[in-house]
């Protein structure tokens, strides 16, 4: 037999993974997927579910006021099934603030996130494949940023722009694109080094196409995690601003302010444990969603970074 | 403690013996069987060579021999047993408590198995005192005497230092010290001068067979260099896809060997190019300083001229500035001064001010495969985007010369949904060469393309390169450190040393005599394929 016969190029061996459809990766990685990451999806799940749908769940209007306050479970003493958790100090029905409160809460959150990611993600990706003065001024600029204590800061900057929606969510998606900034830039810039990068940059390629289709999709896990974890502090820094008065104002409903209010009422829990349900609730809602987004996370992080148990 | 005579035993007893040894592997959710029934046996003292090439389950079955399956790895039946002791049956404790006293590692790159942050002479003695094979303070006199014999420079304080303080080479040496330490029965020797230049590696070698020889340890040498092995080893043994094709003595193994796989193995390095000198220079290199920042100049006045469609290799050790030299050429590294002619014309010495055609004309070739292609695009995307980007070309007309690429680079259609971790290491090459063509260049820059290759996919990229050169016409400016690369390819020959161009002409008068120093030491020290030839080597030193 010749060398020529044993050898062909297309005949070598390698690794051919099977053809399967996004659909059945997905339902794949979903069967194996540990049971806190289930737990985590569930919850998350219904948080959208509330969210997306609270105009149709909730009972009554989220600054509805009726006429006298109710303690939860009051409708058992009294025999009228009107508000189940009770209503609040000025006498709103506290479950359909609770809901409103998931679509405001969440929904503020999840834009703050993602722009927060726009800003820091391009410019982390600028600051890398420019190098030089470009990096040291965005770079610089971050440090800047981040050497001030981010809720005291977000703080002076809404008692500047006063506590409008808008401005919260950008003034809060600027202070945490600083973190965003830190990560994209140091995650890629162990991309942007590999060959293929100045293999793009040799053809002459733009700095949008090295950014969007060379680097971008090698770096996807540790951000898509870092999403996750964002979130959920976006989330509890904008419950920690509501709750010292200056995040989402009345009578719109969210759970920061909600926890706030109804924290007044703990002192009398010695006479009536229910008293502490109006901040106990809001509060639970922010705990389980953090812990259900980290479950989540942590899953995903495990999947993507390679680690895999051993056989 | 055992005293030498009892542990070591009599040369000629049977160490190692391995039977029907099954390895499985996981990957991509299925079980997939890595090695498939191979025996091994090894006696005391003597030396093992493993070759074949990548994914041959050379490295599995070294490994196994310690009775270690790497993680994702499960030794699946078989039997090996390590003088008298059965390692299958073995509990990890027992298994722990023989690697690194009496089975020892030395792993392809020393830089990544030794810890920065301590002294290496602590690293050395680690596993020796560790195991209560010696006592700390003659285990360190000891590693002393070792570092002498493996020729390191300043013997009594090299271990004083860090991992980052010494060479490549030298860290080697210190890992091959360390695994001689605790004095071992068996050391394997995985890869361990691959990452090495030629210079450096004959060194290495030579320590290594010393050290082996003189205390009569016995080693499995894994390579996929047969020149390589055959200065090692006593015994050859030949793997592909987890089974063994032959076994058989160096010499004979050498002189005859019987498998047609084998013999493949053993013609890669008759590929031999006719040169064809030309005066037609397409690529004017002239006078060029260059430096990294403002540091030392890398290149010292270098002045390079390539004829077209010819192919001049750049050789040299690493550090001599060839990889420099194309970085000049590309663009990436504005020199400091020179300029660099193409087709006649100055081209602009900072990338971005080149036009896309004189980008399009000069096309790059690396060497890592792997880093060259990006894993997330599939092999259309990747050759297809200097089609759409120089030539405008999209849909249909597109995927039509994707497929024509394909074809030239003698692979087929069903690769363009591939990604790069589905290709093998002389696919991904090709995908590599095909992305080049596909911007249909004067000029391709090769940086060492086949170093990383196993030496048969090697001759099929060399054979390809040819070929294209052939029909298209294309100049190669080929850098390696590989001689026998240099042979099969190219029609000049460019030696550099430390930012230099030493000398510059036709391959018949570079690979003739008189020789300048350097370039006589740089030929004589590539392993020819002679079992001998490291002791002529020595020989013709001293």
């Amino acid at each position: 037999m010749s060398e020529e016969k044993t050898y062909s190029a297309a005949g070598e061996v390698a690794q051919v993974r099977l053809r399967r459809s996004r659909w059945e990766r997905t339902r794949i990685a979903l069967g194996k997927a540990p049971i806190s990451a289930w737990f985590g999806m569930i919850v998350i799940a219904f948080y959208a579910f509330v969210a997306i749908f609270a105009q149709f769940l909730a009972p009554f209007g989220e600054a509805e006021i009726f006429a006298k306050a109710d303690l939860p479970w009051a409708m058992f003493a009294e025999g009228q099934a009107q508000h189940f958790f009770g209503t609040d100090q000025i006498g709103r029905d506290t479950l359909s603030r609770l809901i409103y409160g998931a679509q405001n809460t969440i929904g503020i959150a999840l834009t703050t996130t993602i722009l927060s990611f726009l800003i820091g993600g391009s410019l982390g990706l600028i600051a890398v494949i420019s190098g030089s003065w470009v990096d040291q001024i965005l770079s610089r600029g971050v440090d800047v940023l981040m050497s001030i204590p981010s809720l005291i800061f977000a703080l002076m900057l809404l008692s500047i722009f006063g506590s409008s929606i808008p401005s919260l969510i950008m003034i809060i998606a600027v202070l945490d694109s600083t973190r965003v900034f830190r990560l994209t830039r140091s995650v890629a810039a162990n991309v942007v080094v590999m060959d293929y990068v100045e293999a793009a940059r040799l053809r002459g390629e733009g700095l949008g196409w090295v950014m969007r289709r060379e680097i971008l999709p090698n770096i996807m896990p540790p951000l898509v995690a870092e999403f996750g974890l964002r979130f959920s502090f976006v989330f509890l820094t904008i419950a920690a601003l509501s709750f010292l008065g200056l995040g989402i104002q009345p009578p719109t409903a969210d759970w920061g302010s909600m926890v706030r209010d109804g924290s007044r009422f703990i002192q009398f829990v010695a006479y009536d444990w229910t008293l502490a349900l109006p901040s106990l609730l809001p509060a639970g809602a922010v705990a389980l969603l953090t812990v259900a987004v980290n479950f989540v996370v942590d899953w995903f992080l495990h999947k993507t970074s390679g680690l895999r148990d051993e056989h | 403690m055992n005293t030498d005579t009892e542990q070591r035993g009599e040369k000629g007893d049977i160490l190692l013996d391995m039977r029907d040894v099954r390895i499985d592997g996981f990957s991509d959710e299925r079980w997939h069987h890595i090695i498939k029934g191979v025996d091994l046996t090894l006696k005391r003292g003597e030396v093992l060579g493993l070759i074949g090439e990548s994914g041959a389950g050379k490295s599995t079955l070294g490994k196994a021999a310690m009775g270690y399956a790497q993680p994702g790895c499960k030794i699946k039946s078989g039997s090996i047993m390590f003088d008298g002791m059965d390692l299958m049956a073995a509990t990890e404790a027992e298994k722990r408590e023989l690697w690194g006293s009496r089975i020892a590692y030395v792993a392809q790159s020393a830089a990544a198995s030794f810890n920065p942050a301590h002294r290496l002479l602590d690293q050395t003695i680690e596993a020796t005192v560790g195991h209560n094979v010696n006592t700390d303070e003659d285990a360190r006199r000891d590693a002393v005497e070792l570092y002498d014999s493996l020729s390191l420079p300043e013997p009594n304080t090299i271990g004083e230092r860090y991992p980052h303080q010494v060479s490549g080479g030298q860290l080697q040496r210190i890992m091959t010290a360390m695994a001689m330490s605790p004095r071992p029965d068996l050391i394997i020797f995985d890869e361990p001068t691959t990452a090495l230049d030629v210079t450096t590696q004959v060194e290495v070698l030579l320590a290594m067979r010393n050290i082996v020889e003189r205390f009569n340890t016995a080693a499995i040498y894994i390579t996929h260099d047969l020149a390589v092995v055959a200065q090692m080893a006593d015994r050859i043994k030949v793997l592909r896809y987890g089974e063994e094709i032959e076994d058989a003595d160096t010499n004979s193994m050498l002189t005859a060997p019987k498998e047609d796989y084998t013999k493949s193995l053993w013609s890669v390095r008759a590929l031999e190019k006719p040169e064809s000198p030309s005066d037609d220079i397409v690529l004017d290199i002239k006078n060029i300083d260059a430096a990294y920042g403002r540091s030392v100049k890398v290149l010292k006045d270098v002045s390079i001229k390539v004829p077209r469609g010819r192919t001049v290799a750049i050789v040299g050790e690493s550090g001599s500035g060839k990889s420099t030299t194309a970085r000049v050429v590309t663009g990436l590294l504005p020199p400091m001064s020179g300029s660099i002619e193409f087709n006649g014309d100055v081209l602009p010495a900072e990338l971005k001010d080149r036009s896309k055609d004189q980008l399009r004309r000069i096309q790059m070739i690396y060497q890592m495969a792997d880093t060259a292609m990006n894993p997330k695009q599939t092999v259309g995307e990747i050759i297809g985007r200097p089609l759409d980007f120089y030539h405008e070309l999209s849909g249909p007309d597109r995927d039509k010369r994707v497929s024509e690429l394909l074809r030239l680079i003698e692979l087929d259609d069903s690769f363009i949904d591939r990604l790069p971790s589905e290709l093998s290491g002389g696919q991904k090459q090709r995908i590599c060469i095909a992305r080049a063509l596909a911007a249909e260049p004067e000029v391709i820059i090769c940086d060492e393309v086949t170093s990383a290759l196993d030496q048969i996919v090697q001759e099929g990229i060399l054979k390809l390169l040819l070929r294209l050169q052939k029909e298209l016409g294309i100049t190669y400016l080929f850098i390696t450190h590989d001689i026998a690369v240099v042979t099969a390819i190219s029609d000049e020959i460019v030696v550099m040393f430390q930012g230099e161009v030493v000398e510059q002409g036709l391959k018949s008068e570079i690979l003739q005599p008189p020789y300048p120093d350097y370039t006589k030491l740089l030929l004589s020290s590539v392993p020819e394929m002679d079992p001998n030839w490291l002791d002529n080597f020595v020989d013709a030193r001293d």
